[in-house]
């Protein structure tokens, strides 16, 4: 049987054919620098704990320091490097989602700072934020409806 | 000029490639035809703010180039073939709009170099004397048209192809010293259902091997009678294959068959994953490297295929297939 | 010297192994599913929502401190938290409040260094 035949008989041909992600690699490297990111937010959590800080706000400044470096390297070009290098280890850290926001913004500069860098701005991270704004609101409504009935879901 | 077999061209007095000229980006001044370029820019802005106004400033000064090098007064050009990867063609348009030269503006995504030279060729067979055609394209422009914010953090999958920057240009006269256009192959629509924007060679490559076989019966001709084949920008993956497409219907092309994607960079030193791609690959690589074979007499007879990948970012993101196009162009001494 | 002494090493091992494991399942997810970027930051802000909600992920921030709380799962738990939290002080409306409100300094960043980034400098080319 030759490739072209059918449709499905060329697209396994071609899957077979190219070569996949050293997968091996990828999540060795994405592993410790996913690692040294949140590790990095450990040791600012620890700081603001000393300090006398509550877990939320503590919280809040780990992912404030996190984003502005991430934007930072961002505007350096070299956060584009280290996810060349880590993948998913630099992309999951909430710095992946600061570096979504902060590359279309600087992309589209070209076509102004109102539609442009404003404007696209959300084009990559924009669906973070309606699935985990929506997310959150089903998940106080449900429990609002659980505990109006003295069901205790947790 | 006559209609051969099902859909091929043969020219009585086949048109002349007089002269080529192309401009490349600073990655492509790295790799390995660095020399046989024109121009290799050493910044990717060209001095512009923006990527879209450097492409059309590279594709200007493409034809630029060109018209001095031939020697040509551009009021003698009759007429201008040009197209690019960016929406409704703007890098040519822009790029060529202060050429006072009649203008097609054409689009066959990689193809359109090989397209712009088969009309080219058709025009002068008709009665014209010499005709322009151009193609462009621009890492960046098409990084941010067709994928991601150049910023953004991503790996790049090992099938993915890497647009070239520059561009290519070629004019066609109707009497000179060669190389001569002899016959076209314009291409038919393929689509086998690939939907992998990263694995444009696998989508393009039935197309042109479908050109390939089309050419090959409708010429009589065999592999062998060329020195070389040359695909436009299948990358090495699109390459493998074709090969062995060929290979299953009886014909052999590994011993001189290459690909411009493959021959642009450098794989290993560049990181460029499966190869270049983009308008301007083809047109530099032919332009630049090519042509110059050609002159020199190094190589007598080729037949240049360029690949197309029918696509954009909307038709992409609905999970539409990419349909492939290819155009062949046989150039002879 | 005195914070070095007082440095909890085993939690930052812990939070060490647990994010980079995060990472290592979108690493996966990545190669093997072909999905894009913003869907893999989709699926995990959702899987930590619901996680969120159900109140298991906590187990994980309990153990793994930032380990759990910076990948983007954190993020996703961090407004489910929200959510719940607002809905016991103000009931229905504290659903639409609470998850934005706890989350607020992490969105609020990322618009502004954003925007103060793009200011600043210029896209280049990758030397890759």
């Amino acid at each position: 049987m030759k490739p072209l035949d059918t449709k499905k008989g060329y697209q396994d041909y071609v899957d077979k054919k190219s070569p996949n992600s050293p997968i091996l690699k990828n999540c060795f490297n994405a592993f410790w620098v996913g690692g040294l990111i949140c590790s990095i937010g450990q040791v600012i959590l620890f700081i603001c704990k000393q300090r006398g800080l509550d877990t939320q706000t503590s919280g809040t400044i780990v992912s404030i320091i996190l984003i502005g470096i991430s934007a930072f390297l961002t505007g350096l070009n070299i956060f584009n490097r280290i996810g060349k290098l880590a993948g998913a280890g630099s992309l999951i850290p909430i710095t992946g989602f600061a570096n979504s926001i902060v590359a279309p913004a600087m992309e589209y500069k070209s076509e102004g700072y109102v539609m442009g860098v404003g404007g696209k701005m959300f084009t990559v991270a924009g669906p973070v934020l309606v699935f985990g704004i929506s997310a959150s609101i089903i998940v106080g409504l449900v429990y609002l409806i659980f505990n109006s009935q003295s069901i205790t879901l947790v | 000029m006559q209609k051969i077999g099902k859909q091929t061209i043969k020219f009585d007095n086949p048109p002349t490639i007089s002269q080529t000229a192309c401009i490349v980006g600073p990655k492509e001044s790295d790799g390995p035809l660095a020399k046989y370029f024109d121009q290799c820019l050493e910044d990717e802005f060209w001095g512009e703010d923006s990527w879209e106004k450097a492409e059309s400033k590279i594709i200007k000064e493409t034809v630029n180039t060109l018209i001095s090098k031939s020697g040509i007064p551009s009021d003698k050009i009759d007429y201008c073939f040009a197209g690019d990867l960016l929406n409704q063609c703007i890098s040519s348009s822009f790029g060529l709009r202060e050429l006072n030269i009649p203008f097609f503006g054409i689009f066959g995504a990689c193809s359109t170099f090989v397209e712009g030279m088969s009309l080219a060729s058709v025009f002068v067979e008709s009665g014209i004397e010499h005709a322009i055609c151009a193609s462009s394209s621009h890492f960046c422009s098409a990084e941010k048209q067709f994928r991601f914010p150049l910023e953004l953090g991503n790996q790049r999958t090992p099938t993915a192809q890497w647009t070239v920057t520059g561009a290519g240009a070629a004019i066609i006269s109707k009497s000179g010293t060669g190389p001569f256009i002899t016959h076209i192959t314009p291409g038919k629509i393929v689509d086998m259902g690939i939907k992998d924007a990263n694995n444009m060679g696998a989508a393009m490559a039935p197309a042109a091997f479908d050109t390939l076989m089309t050419h090959f019966k409708d010429t009589g001709r065999k592999p062998s009678y060329y020195d070389a084949i040359i695909t436009g920008d299948l990358g090495y993956i699109g390459k493998e294959i074709l090969i062995d497409l060929m290979l299953a219907d009886g014909y052999n092309i590994k011993s001189n068959y290459n690909d411009c994607g493959v021959m642009i960079f450098d794989k290993e030193k560049q990181d460029t994953h499966a190869g270049g791609s983009g308008c301007g690959c083809c047109g530099s690589v032919f332009s630049g490297y090519l042509f110059k074979q050609l002159k020199a007499k190094k190589l007598k007879r080729i037949l240049l295929i360029a690949t197309g990948a029918l696509t954009n970012s909307t038709s992409n993101q609905q999970g539409e297939s990419i349909p492939g196009i290819a155009h062949a162009i046989s150039i002879e001494l | 010297m005195e914070f070095l002494q007082s440095f909890d090493w085993m939690q930052l091992l812990k939070c060490f192994v647990v994010g980079g494991l995060i990472c290592v399942i979108g690493q996966i997810l990545i190669d093997k599913t072909k999905l894009t970027p913003a869907r893999i930051l989709v699926l995990f802000v959702t899987t930590g929502a619901i996680l969120g909600g159900l109140g298991i992920y906590q187990y994980l921030v309990d153990f793994a401190g930032a380990g759990a709380t910076v990948p983007l799962t954190g993020f996703g738990n961090n407004l489910a938290k929200g959510a719940i939290e607002g809905v016991k002080e103000s009931g229905i409306v504290g659903a639409f409040t609470g998850g934005v409100k706890a989350s607020a300094g992490g969105i609020a960043a990322a618009v502004f260094f954003g925007y103060i980034a793009s200011l600043i400098s210029k896209p280049k080319m990758k030397k890759q």
